[in-house]
């Protein structure tokens, strides 16, 4: 593969200078949303006390830009689920991921989140990823917070990885393939 | 302690009393569950007794147990005028899971007998409003029954973990 169709982050860079361009921009535009997450914290169980220890001074999840709480999940982007959802509660927590607005991230924290945990009986939902997407689980009941602060690295992770949705919506998917087309062939742009 | 009051409601119904006993002061009168409201209303309204408080109505499952009616409505008084406490237990059998309720006597017990009515399934017959309190609408089964799956999982949720 030509070194020009590799990016930093080995990625498939397109050919189309447009395309470079919003190629950059998308990644620098990753780059600003990992390091400002603005969360939705969904607390519902003792794992709130290691979540609040993970946003407390010593811990201090502002270090990596996501530690400003929005509680409006319009404005949020990063929906931390923390602690149990039992059956009442599910329609609720589908309700707050619908109203939030893309891009949208999503962190089950806990064995309870994850799993339901031990509560293997009639109220509780078995994980929430049965009702939402999930983008990272974090084990534990509680947590430490460096297993928090370890998912939301991940979770940075993840992000500068996204697909340049950008370019798609503006040149159009149609446009990407010719120009694929375009480069397999041996054209310049 | 509260052995004359046990006593004393005890005399009055002689004729509903199962069982009675004291154990570890705990003053305990088990009843037919025919005339319950009678009991309840003496309880609340005699002097001596004065039970204004009617601190929990719960539901117990006796499943399996020989020669008893499966289910039973226990109910807790406790006396602000007198300082003493009393435990009514009302034997209530499965084919016909149905008790008079005590909403008109304790307004408060409204909420105790939709829980007992949605964990246990018994009927409370006059209760204005007995809807789940707990669960929802669509759940099926009584949770707490001892015969309800620990692995049972309702229709309305998700995958069969």
């Amino acid at each position: 593969m030509n070194r020009q169709d590799m990016n930093a982050f080995g990625q498939d860079v397109y050919v189309t200078r447009a395309d470079a361009a919003i190629q950059f921009l998308q990644q620098a535009i990753n780059w600003g949303r990992k390091h400002s997450f603005f969360q939705y914290p969904f607390v519902t169980a003792c794992c709130g006390m290691e979540f609040m220890a993970t946003w407390a001074p010593k811990y201090d999840i502002a270090r990596f830009g996501a530690e400003f709480p929005r509680f409006s999940p319009r404005q949020a982007d990063l929906l931390f689920v923390v602690g149990t959802v039992n059956h009442k509660l599910a329609p609720y927590l589908r309700r707050v991921y619908d109203q939030m607005c893309e891009p949208k991230w999503v962190i089950s924290f806990g064995a309870c989140a994850s799993t339901g945990g031990f509560y293997d009986n009639y109220a509780t939902v078995q994980g929430i990823d049965t009702i939402i997407p999930v983008d990272v689980y974090i084990p534990g009941c509680p947590p430490r917070p460096e297993a928090v602060l370890d998912s939301l690295l991940l979770l940075q992770e993840k992000v500068m990885k996204e697909r340049p949705e950008l370019s798609e919506r503006i040149l159009g998917p149609q446009q990407i393939e010719e120009a694929r087309q375009h480069r397999a062939m041996g054209g310049q742009s | 302690m509260s052995v004359k009051a046990l006593e004393k409601v005890a005399k009055k119904f002689a004729s509903e009393v199962i069982d009675k006993h004291s154990n570890a002061g705990d003053d305990t009168l088990i009843v037919k569950r025919a005339k319950i409201k009678e009991i309840l209303k003496f309880c609340r309204d005699d002097k001596e007794l004065k039970f204004e408080f009617c601190m929990d109505v719960c539901g117990m499952d006796y499943l399996g147990y020989p020669n008893q009616d499966r289910f039973e409505v226990v109910y807790h008084l406790y006396s602000v005028t007198h300082n003493h406490r009393l435990r009514i237990r009302a034997r209530v059998p499965e084919n016909d899971p149905v008790i008079d309720t005590s909403v008109d006597i304790w307004p408060g017990t409204n909420w105790f007998e939709r829980e007992v009515w949605d964990m246990y399934g018994v009927k409370f017959k006059g209760h204005p409003d007995l809807r789940r309190i707990l669960m929802y609408e669509e759940f099926q089964g009584h949770p707490l029954r001892k015969d309800y799956p620990v692995n049972k999982r309702q229709p309305l949720i998700g995958p069969q973990n």
